[in-house]
C-alpha cells in the first residue's frame, strides 16, 4: 500500500505455553519485592480512575471539591444515574451502541474468519501478496478519509443513521490477520484433507470444520471488536448528531454543559463504560491471551 | 452428502475425485475450489476499497476544491494549500500535535518496556497484573477524558490536591500551555501503556531462552542481558509499536475535544488544538470541507514522512549493528 506496508506486524509465536511458564528476560527467576511493589503501584494507577468514577458518581458535586476529597462511595449513585439518563437520553444511546457494536461484531467475526481461513489454508494465486496488502491497510488511519466518507453517507442518505457507523466497520484488516494467525496453528491440515476426500466444498468445510475449530479465536476477536466498536468516537461524532447518538457521542455531550455537575457526568460515564469493563473483568484472561497471540494494535 | 471425518471412511474413499458423481458436478466442485478463496477474501477488500481507499484518495481531490457543506465543489487548484500554509492556526496545531505526540509516546513506550520486563518474571498473581494492564485499554476516549478532566480540575481536582500535599500550588491545567499538553499526554499514556506492555511481553516470550543462558555463561549480568539479548530481540516489535504510536499520535482528537468541553478550539489560545481538532473545526464547525480535506491530506503526508523516517533510522541502525 504505502511505504508503511514494508513494516508488517511482528508475528509472535509464544515459545512456551502462557500457562505457568517461567520468565524470559528474568530468565526464569522469581520477581523480587521491588518488582511486586512497582507492578502493584502501576495496577493501582490503572484501576484507581475507575474507583474515582464510582466515588464521584455517588456524591454531590460540592463534596468532591472538598480537601481532602472523599474516598468512599456516597449515597447518590442512583439519583445521579437517573439525572444522567434523563439528560442525554442515555437509554437510546445504549440501545444504539448495542446495535452498532453487535452488528459490527457478528459481521466482522464471520467475514474475518472466512478470509482468515482462505489466507491460512486455501491455495490460490496471489495469496501472499493479497495478505500483505490486507495487513498493510492496517497502517492507514481511517480518520483521514472522513470528508469524502461523510459526503458519501450524505449522498446515500445515511448520514446520521446507525448504518453510516456500521458500514465502514463490517470487516477489519486486524481481524483477517488475527484469524489467519489463529487458524494456521489451530486447524490441522489432516482435517481439511479428510473433508476434501469426502468431497466437501470449501464453504461446507468452513461451516462444519473451520467454524468449530476457530471458535476460541473468534470469541477473542469478537470481544476486541465489540470493545473497539463500543468505544469508537471520531467517526460517530462526525456522522451522528445528539438526537440519535451512540454512548460515546452522548458522553462527549455530557461534558459540555455550562455548569457541569461532576456527579451526573461520572454517573453517565459509569453507565457507558460498565458493559465493556464487566466483560473485560470476566474474560480478562482470554483477552490478554488474545492480545498476546495477535500482538498487534487494532 | 454428509461429511464424515472417520478415518475408516477416509481410507475407504479411493481418490479425491469423489466417485459416482456426474462429471458436471465434479467440474462444478473444482470450480468452487478455484474461485472460493477469492470470494472469501473479497468482502474485506470491497469494504476497504469503498470506505477506506476511495475516501483517502478522494480526499486529495477534494483538497483542490472549494467545497462547503451542502453545496457542490468548485476547482481552486492549490488555493487551500496556500491558505493552510499561511495560517498560523495550522502551524500551531501541527506543533501541538508533535509536542503532545512526543510527550505521550516516548514515556508510554519506555514505561511499557519496563512493565513488560517485570511481567516477564515468575509472578504470583500474574493474571491479576496482566488484566489490570488492559483495563485502561477497555476504557473509551470519552470516559477516560471525562474522568481525568475532573482529576485535572483547577479547584477540585485530585491531582492538585495531591500536589498540594507536597507543597506545590494549584496548577491551572487547562489554561496553561504546557500543563494542558501534559494533562492530555497523561490521559493518552494511561490508556495505551498497559496494552503496549502486553505487546512487548509477547515479543519477550518469543526470545529463545538459550540466548539468555549463553549470555549468562559469558558472564553477562541482568542489565547486560536486557541490553544485549532482550532489546535486540524486541527490535521488530519496538519498531512496530513506534510506527503505530506515531500514526496514533497524529490522529489525537477525542481527548482534546472533550478536555475542552466539546469545543474544537483546543483551549482559549489553541494551546492543545491538534491537527485532528483543527480539521474537525474547519469541516464541521465552519463547514469548509475542502479545507478540512486539505488538512487531512497534509496529515497523511506527514505520517508518510514520519513512518519512512522511522523505518530508515531502524534500517540504518540495523546495518550499523
Amino acid at each position: 500500500m504505502t511505504a508503511a506496508a514494508g513494516i508488517t506486524p511482528p508475528v509472535v509465536r509464544p515459545r512456551r505455553s502462557s500457562g505457568n511458564g517461567s520468565g524470559g528476560g528474568g530468565a526464569g527467576t522469581s520477581a523480587g519485592r521491588w518488582t511486586y511493589g512497582m507492578l502493584t503501584l502501576t495496577a493501582l494507577v490503572f484501576v484507581l480512575p475507575f474507583y474515582y468514577m464510582i466515588v464521584a458518581a455517588s456524591r454531590p458535586m460540592s463534596e468532591m471539591a472538598q480537601s481532602p476529597p472523599p474516598i468512599t462511595p456516597g449515597p447518590l449513585l442512583w439519583s445521579n444515574i437517573g439525572k444522567a439518563l434523563a439528560q442525554q437520553d442515555l437509554p437510546l444511546a445504549l440501545t444504539n451502541s448495542f446495535i452498532v457494536a453487535g452488528v459490527i461484531t457478528i459481521s466482522t467475526v464471520l467475514l474475518c474468519t472466512l478470509a482468515g481461513f482462505a489466507f491460512a489454508k486455501l491455495r490460490f494465486r496471489g495469496r501472499s501478496q493479497l495478505f500483505a496488502l490486507a495487513v498493510g491497510t492496517m497502517m492507514i488511519p481511517p480518520s483521514l478519509g472522513v470528508v469524502p466518507l461523510y459526503s458519501l453517507m450524505v449522498g446515500l442518505g445515511l448520514a446520521g443513521t446507525l448504518a453510516s457507523v456500521i458500514l465502514p466497520s463490517l470487516v477489519a484488516a486486524f481481524g483477517v490477520f488475527f484469524m489467519r494467525q489463529y487458524l494456521v496453528q489451530a486447524l490441522p491440515d489432516e482435517l481439511l484433507d479428510a473433508a476434501k476426500v469426502d468431497g466437501a466444498t470449501t464453504l461446507r468445510t468452513y461451516w462444519s470444520i473451520v467454524l468449530p475449530v476457530a471458535r476460541p479465536g473468534m470469541a477473542v476477536l469478537g470481544m476486541l471488536t465489540f470493545m473497539t466498536a463500543w468505544n469508537d468516537f471520531f467517526w460517530p461524532v462526525i456522522t451522528l448528531d445528539s438526537a440519535n447518538p451512540t454512548v460515546q457521542v452522548a458522553l462527549g455531550n455530557l461534558g459540555t454543559g455550562y455548569v457541569p455537575d461532576t456527579g451526573v457526568i461520572m454517573a453517565g460515564t459509569l453507565v457507558g463504560t460498565l458493559p465493556v469493563v464487566v466483560v473485560f473483568l470476566l474474560l480478562g484472561r482470554q483477552i490478554v491471551g488474545g492480545i498476546i497471540a495477535g500482538a498487534v494494535k487494532a | 452428502m454428509t461429511l464424515s471425518l472417520h478415518r475408516s471412511t477416509r481410507v475407504a474413499d479411493p481418490e479425491p475425485g469423489v466417485p459416482g458423481r456426474p462429471p458436471w458436478r465434479s467440474r462444478l466442485y473444482a470450480l468452487e475450489g478455484r474461485t472460493a478463496p477469492y470470494v472469501y477474501v473479497a468482502p474485506f477488500f470491497l469494504v476497504f476499497a469503498a470506505f477506506g481507499l476511495f475516501p483517502l484518495i478522494y480526499t486529495g481531490w477534494i483538497s483542490l476544491h472549494r467545497y462547503r457543506l451542502g453545496s457542490s465543489m468548485s476547482w481552486v487548484a492549490f488555493d487551500n494549500y496556500a491558505w493552510l500554509f499561511s495560517n498560523p492556526q495550522f502551524w500551531n496545531s501541527l506543533w501541538k500535535t508533535i509536542t503532545i505526540g512526543i510527550l505521550s509516546t516516548v514515556p508510554q513506550l519506555m514505561i511499557a518496556l519496563g512493565l513488560a520486563h517485570m511481567l516477564n518474571y515468575k509472578l504470583r498473581g500474574r493474571m491479576f497484573f496482566r488484566v489490570s494492564m488492559i483495563m485502561p485499554y477497555a476504557t473509551s476516549v470519552a470516559a477516560a477524558t471525562l474522568v481525568f478532566g475532573q482529576l485535572f480540575g483547577r479547584d477540585a481536582g485530585a491531582v492538585n490536591w495531591l500536589l498540594g500535599m507536597v507543597g506545590i500550588d494549584a496548577v491551572d491545567w487547562r489554561n496553561g500551555d504546557w500543563t494542558a499538553q501534559i494533562a492530555l499526554s497523561v490521559i493518552i499514556t494511561w490508556r495505551w501503556t498497559g496494552y503496549n506492555a502486553l505487546i512487548y511481553l509477547a515479543g519477550m516470550q518469543s526470545i529463545s531462552q538459550d540466548l539468555y543462558e549463553a549470555a549468562a555463561l559469558d558472564g553477562a549480568n541482568k542489565w547486560q542481558q536486557f541490553r544485549h539479548v532482550t532489546l535486540p530481540g524486541l527490535r521488530p516489535t519496538i519498531l512496530f509499536t513506534i510506527v503505530v504510536s506515531t500514526i496514533g499520535a497524529s490522529q489525537v482528537f477525542g481527548e482534546p475535544l472533550i478536555f475542552g468541553g466539546g469545543q474544537p478550539t483546543g483551549g482559549a489560545l489553541g494551546q492543545y488544538q491538534t491537527l485532528g481538532l483543527f480539521m474537525y473545526q474547519q469541516g464541521w464547525t465552519f463547514g469548509q470541507l475542502g479545507r478540512a480535506a486539505t488538512v487531512a491530506w497534509v496529515t497523511f503526508a506527514l505520517i508518510l514522512v514520519l513512518v519512512l523516517l522511522n523505518t530508515w533510522l531502524a534500517r540504518r541502525r540495523e546495518r550499523a549493528a
